[in-house]
């Protein structure tokens, strides 16, 4: 064990909604940090060889991608104080070029991090209660949950009680250090699933019965990548006091019989599948074989975890106040805005805000240091020093009073943070694509550019509508093509970028993976190719039809017409 | 590591790649055996060259990269390499600009 310095607890914001460490947590990372700055500077030394050294890399967040080190940083189910943001912004002004990417797993990655510097990157996060452990390797990756946990009108269940059970379960677990590969997690704790939790590893639904205990559905063997597939349900409820046990028992049947030759067949999704309903019924079997008692979730443990969790102070309010109603009325500019980027929220009074990181013309998920540090200032002052970034690579002040709405409006704008695209076409999924990892086979981000300038106006977007847009620069799909109403997959041809073009998929409750709808395009064409799609669904949409609902209904015969038409 | 995942005989003059261990940033193998941040100091090999990688315990991962020549400079053949050598295609602050002329 290395000698640590015990550090002090971060100065949070009083009502930020986060999982607080303990000082058992903060020695337990200095000591990581200690045993990963050894290790770096044995690779330095040359003590180590690449081949040793990068699977403890990896176990630290550390990736090496195209022109630089990345670092890839844990946001425990997307949920940050402003303390961590401001952090952040600080981490990406030192030791990146002053940005970092928010990413779709809701993590953040530091695209120009140099070995030499990331052991003080890991110290300035250890000082605000963070890390970048399991963001790579074979493990339990982050917990992903709803952006609007404690604040959705529509939940029966904080799923960031759960998220943190499972991220302290899984976390250094040693049965599941080593799976077969990567594994994803998705809780949501409302009927409406707003995290795709059927294209995950597991996907949990928390939910209630009639006398208000809280249980769990469990969907396993979902995924995108090589081989696409939604999750199957094998389990309508499993009591609380089981979770843990039954999550153990998931995992094991995994561990023990996922492929661990072919990396295209060994997540858990090709097991599911090859086994059928007989996944089900191992699963059944393990659970019955772990001993109940060790494994109960202590209903002491979670009212503890939920704690960190419980509502803060809302005031007294009314829905609707006259300022805010009249801000509305006499500001066109900031009524489009409200019109999307707000979600009711539970308390009246005030509403949840997603934070647009897609400019037109902008990288999907950047955010520069200035727009962290100031958004951390922005969620102390409306929404409780709390921020939550989304699986489709924006950002969420959960808790705004509606009477503070035009005010965070105009603070946004000159931050560039008030782009009225939420949920609309430019509001574009991409990965970082080839101009940044190493796996790609083609780029993303400009293709996103590209397409979010070509549908600029604001009235063009809303004439199209709901719209999600996804690009992925590699079959590995980290950009969610396949669940994108329109997804774009660039391939490598003969060493040149074209992009193959899906359709039809969705994620949520009516998940859906999108079809190939015919040969690919080149890059300079598949701008064209989307404004041929979206002009043929604006002429022949139903009246409330969103693309993905013409899709299902004319199927991609007029689409691939369209597309493919002689000139 | 970051070869590209599918390697085929080389057919073409090749040069040689890596990341430096220190900072990541791509590395060239130059004329004089020391490795450069620059291409354009790159010594080409023939294509027969390619599968002897060059190790050098402060680059990450070497590999071969097929080139073109014009003016006696090598120009990688494949998109991926070209960008390992300008960099990315993209610029995030005139994006975040962009955002707030818009
Ligand atoms: S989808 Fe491929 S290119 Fe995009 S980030 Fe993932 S691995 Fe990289």
């Amino acid at each position: 064990m290395n000698a640590v310095t015990p550090v002090g607890a971060p100065r949070h914001p009083e009502h930020a909604r986060l999982y607080r460490y303990d000082a058992i947590d903060r020695a337990f990372l200095q000591e990581r940090i200690a045993e990963f700055r050894g290790q770096v500077q044995r690779r330095i030394d040359g003590a180590l060889t690449e081949d040793e050294f990068k699977p403890l890399r990896l176990m630290n967040g550390l990736y090496l991608q195209l022109h630089a080190y990345m670092l890839r940083v844990a946001i425990p189910y997307g949920l940050l104080s402003s303390t961590q943001m401001r952090q952040l912004g600080m981490i990406a002004r030192r030791w990146d070029r002053g940005f970092g990417h928010f990413t779709t797993r809701q993590n953040i990655q530091f695209n120009w991090t140099k070995l030499e510097d990331v052991c003080a990157m890991l110290e300035a996060l250890a000082d605000v209660d963070m890390h970048a452990i399991q963001t790579s390797g074979n493990c339990i990756r982050n917990v992903t949950t709803d952006e609007y946990a404690g604040a959705a009108c529509d939940e029966v269940v904080d799923p960031r009680i759960y998220a943190e059970i499972l991220r302290q379960w899984s976390t250094l677990h040693p049965e599941f250090t080593w799976l077969p590969r990567k594994f994803k997690i998705a809780v949501t704790g409302s009927p409406q699933d707003r995290v795709a939790a059927q294209v995950h590893d597991i996907g949990v639904l928390a939910k209630r019965d009639a006398g208000g205990a809280v249980g769990f559905e469990v969907w396993v063997g979902g995924g995108l990548g090589r081989t696409p597939l939604l999750g199957t349900k094998i389990r309508d409820w499993v009591p609380e006091a089981d979770f843990l046990r039954f999550m153990e028992a998931v995992l094991r049947v995994y561990n023990a019989l996922g492929q661990r030759e072919n990396i295209y067949r060994a997540r858990i999704k090709i097991l599911v599948r090859d086994m059928g309903a007989e996944f089900a019924g191992a699963v059944e079997r393990e659970f019955a074989a772990i001993p109940r008692d060790p494994y109960a979730l202590d209903p002491a443990i979670v009212a503890a975890i939920a704690a960190h969790f419980a509502a803060p102070p809302f005031a007294a309010l009314a829905d609707e106040p006259a300022t805010y109603v009249r801000a509305r009325r006499e500001n066109a500019e900031f009524a489009a805005w409200t019109r999307n980027a707000l979600r009711p929220h539970r308390a009246p009074g005030y509403a949840s805000v997603t934070i647009s990181l897609k400019p037109i013309g902008g990288i999907p998920g950047d955010a520069s240091a200035d727009q962290m540090e100031a958004l951390a200032d922005l969620a102390e002052r409306y929404s409780f020093g709390e921020i939550r970034v989304t699986h489709s690579q924006n950002l969420v002040l959960a808790h705004v009073r509606q009477e503070d709405l035009f005010t965070l409006w105009q603070a946004l704008g000159p931050l560039g943070l008030a782009t009225p695209n939420i949920g609309l076409v430019s509001d574009i999924i991409a990965c970082p694509g080839m101009d940044y990892c190493a796996l790609a086979t083609a780029r993303s981000i400009p293709v996103a550019q590209r397409i979010s300038e070509r549908f600029a106006r604001l009235d063009r977007q809303l004439e199209i509508g709901e719209l999600n847009l996804n690009i992925s620069g590699c079959i590995n799909a980290c950009g969610h093509h396949h669940v994108g109403h329109i997804g774009i997959l660039g391939v490598d041809k003969r060493g040149e970028e074209v992009y193959q073009i899906t359709l039809g998929g969705n994620q949520g409750n009516d998940a859906s993976i999108g079809e190939l709808i015919g040969p690919a395009f080149s890059y300079d064409a598949v701008v064209d190719a989307v404004e041929t799609l979206l002009r043929t669904y604006v002429d022949r949409r139903d009246p409330g039809e969103r693309f993905v609902d013409t899709y299902r209904r004319l199927g991609a015969v007029p689409f691939r017409e369209a597309l493919y038409a002689p000139a | 590591m970051s070869s590209p995942a599918k390697l085929r005989p080389a057919t073409a003059p090749v040069v040689f790649t890596g990341n430096f261990l220190s900072d990541g940033r791509v590395a060239w193998l130059a004329g004089d055996g020391t490795w450069s941040p620059r291409i354009a100091e790159a010594r080409v090999f023939p294509a027969e060259a390619a599968a002897r990688v060059p190790q050098d315990p402060r680059v990450v991962g070497p590999y071969a990269v097929e080139v073109d020549l014009a003016a006696g400079l090598p120009t990688p053949r494949r998109f991926r390499e070209r960008l390992r050598v300008t960099g990315p295609s993209v610029v995030a602050e005139p994006a975040l600009r962009l955002a707030l002329a818009s």
